[in-house]
């Protein structure tokens, strides 16, 4: 019985990832309602478990791809590989209203150049205080401080190695989760209670699910306004990550 | 159709990675250069110019929104295969960039944010710009009316 199980998870792989993800998101969402009272978003609780898991997988596997590498969960290596991966976050900027972009302005271009290169700055510097000497390692982590999608797109276009690539991650998800969770804390002290402080914070945050989680527990009229210029910090990170970022670390590492 | 959305998704997605592909050669990188971000832009002009031509049909809507709904889900797919137990050697790595990035954003958006703080807002049409977070969101079946939350806001 549980070997025809067996069976069926490995041969309809895609099919029981769909099931399995699902359930993970189920699960994070009652948790973020129940637990949380939905200050904690339930996508950030999500990735938390999907992170647990991998850490699971990789201690019962040894291996190097995480729950992946268990053969009744391989289809999330299809699922969560960069071919879907990437397939999915070009179809979010189907989100983005060029006319609200326009009037965002200077204010939001000037919020994203800086959401991008300040945390940039900072996880270049970090990773040079931890001795990562290479310049894809280095851009990679750098990256991740961007957002949790702009590190690994940025470390898979530059051919970094996985360890790196979930410390990419890591900081991406960890960054997410501190903005949830600290943003109706420090609302007030920020001045964040109009659509213009909104969108630039979206362009200096970034994180899509940080924002709009961040923004929920704040004041729910703000989320369009945040997450308007966050959508749009993927994108440009995106772009300039694996480009102009990683040719700026590299002239200067050599 | 909804196929003429997963279509026009996968065509920008294919043209910006090779695009990103032809800018690794160019600039002599060994790697994709921008693909990703190349597909996004694309897909954002096709949209411009189907809306203005009048073609953006519901199903070619649909079948790109399904994909934008599924965005959080594949990303928690992404987590649950990342050598997550190598990863926590660089603990303090992680913590450090984190707390000293949101940190250093929070302090960015009070300068930003009193940046012409007089000036008034206003927004076109607030009910799309919603309805865009809750597809990306997973929280609104693609094609449908806007969320509820969406019209009290």
């Amino acid at each position: 019985m549980m070997h025809m199980i067996q069976h069926l998870f490995i041969e309809q792989s895609l099919v029981a990832a769909f099931a399995v993800i699902g359930v993970v998101m189920w699960i994070s969402l009652v948790i973020s309602k129940r637990l949380t009272a939905g200050r904690v978003h339930g996508s950030a609780i999500a990735i938390v478990a999907g992170l647990v898991l991998a850490y699971i997988g990789g201690i019962v596997s040894g291996g190097q791809k995480g729950l992946a590498d268990i053969p009744v969960f391989a289809g999330i290596g299809l699922l969560g590989g960069a071919m879907l991966r990437d397939f999915a976050i070009v179809a979010t900027a189907f989100e983005v209203d060029v006319v609200e972009a326009k009037k965002a302005g200077l204010l939001g271009v000037f919020a994203l150049a800086i959401g991008t290169v300040l945390p940039f700055i900072i996880g270049v510097t970090a990773a040079l205080a931890f001795g990562y000497r290479d310049a894809v390692s280095i851009t990679t982590i750098g990256a991740g401080a961007i957002t949790y999608i702009v590190g690994p797109v940025t470390g898979a276009a530059l051919g970094a190695n996985s360890t790196v690539m979930a410390l990419s991650i890591a900081t991406g998800v960890l960054k997410a989760v501190l903005i949830m969770v600290t943003t109706p804390m420090l609302a007030r002290f920020v001045g964040l209670d109009n659509p213009r402080s909104a969108m630039a914070f979206g362009g200096l945050m970034g994180t899509v699910s940080g924002v709009a989680g961040g923004l929920a527990a704040t004041d729910p009229k703000l989320v369009p306004y945040g997450a308007l210029t966050a959508t749009f910090h993927t994108g440009i990170g995106c772009l300039v990550g694996p480009s102009i970022l990683f040719l700026a670390v590299r002239s200067v590492t050599g | 159709m909804t196929i003429f959305g997963v279509a026009l998704l996968s065509i920008c997605t294919l043209v910006g990675v090779f695009l990103g592909d032809l800018l690794g050669v160019v600039l002599g990188v060994k790697a994709n250069v921008g693909g990703v971000g190349l597909a996004m832009m694309l897909l954002i002009a096709a949209r411009v110019w189907l809306q203005k031509s009048g073609a953006l049909s519901h199903g070619v809507k649909l079948g790109v929104e399904f994909w934008g709904t599924m965005y959080i889900p594949i990303v928690v797919a992404m987590a649950a295969q990342q050598n997550v137990v190598a990863a926590l050697r660089g603990g303090p790595l992680v913590l450090v960039t984190a707390v000293v990035t949101v940190t250093a954003c929070f302090l960015a958006t009070a300068l930003l944010g009193r940046i012409g703080r007089e000036r008034p807002s206003d927004v076109h049409d607030e009910a799309e710009v919603e309805r865009g977070g809750d597809i990306i969101s997973g929280d609104l079946i693609p094609g449908a009316a806007p969320h509820p939350s969406a019209r009290k806001a």
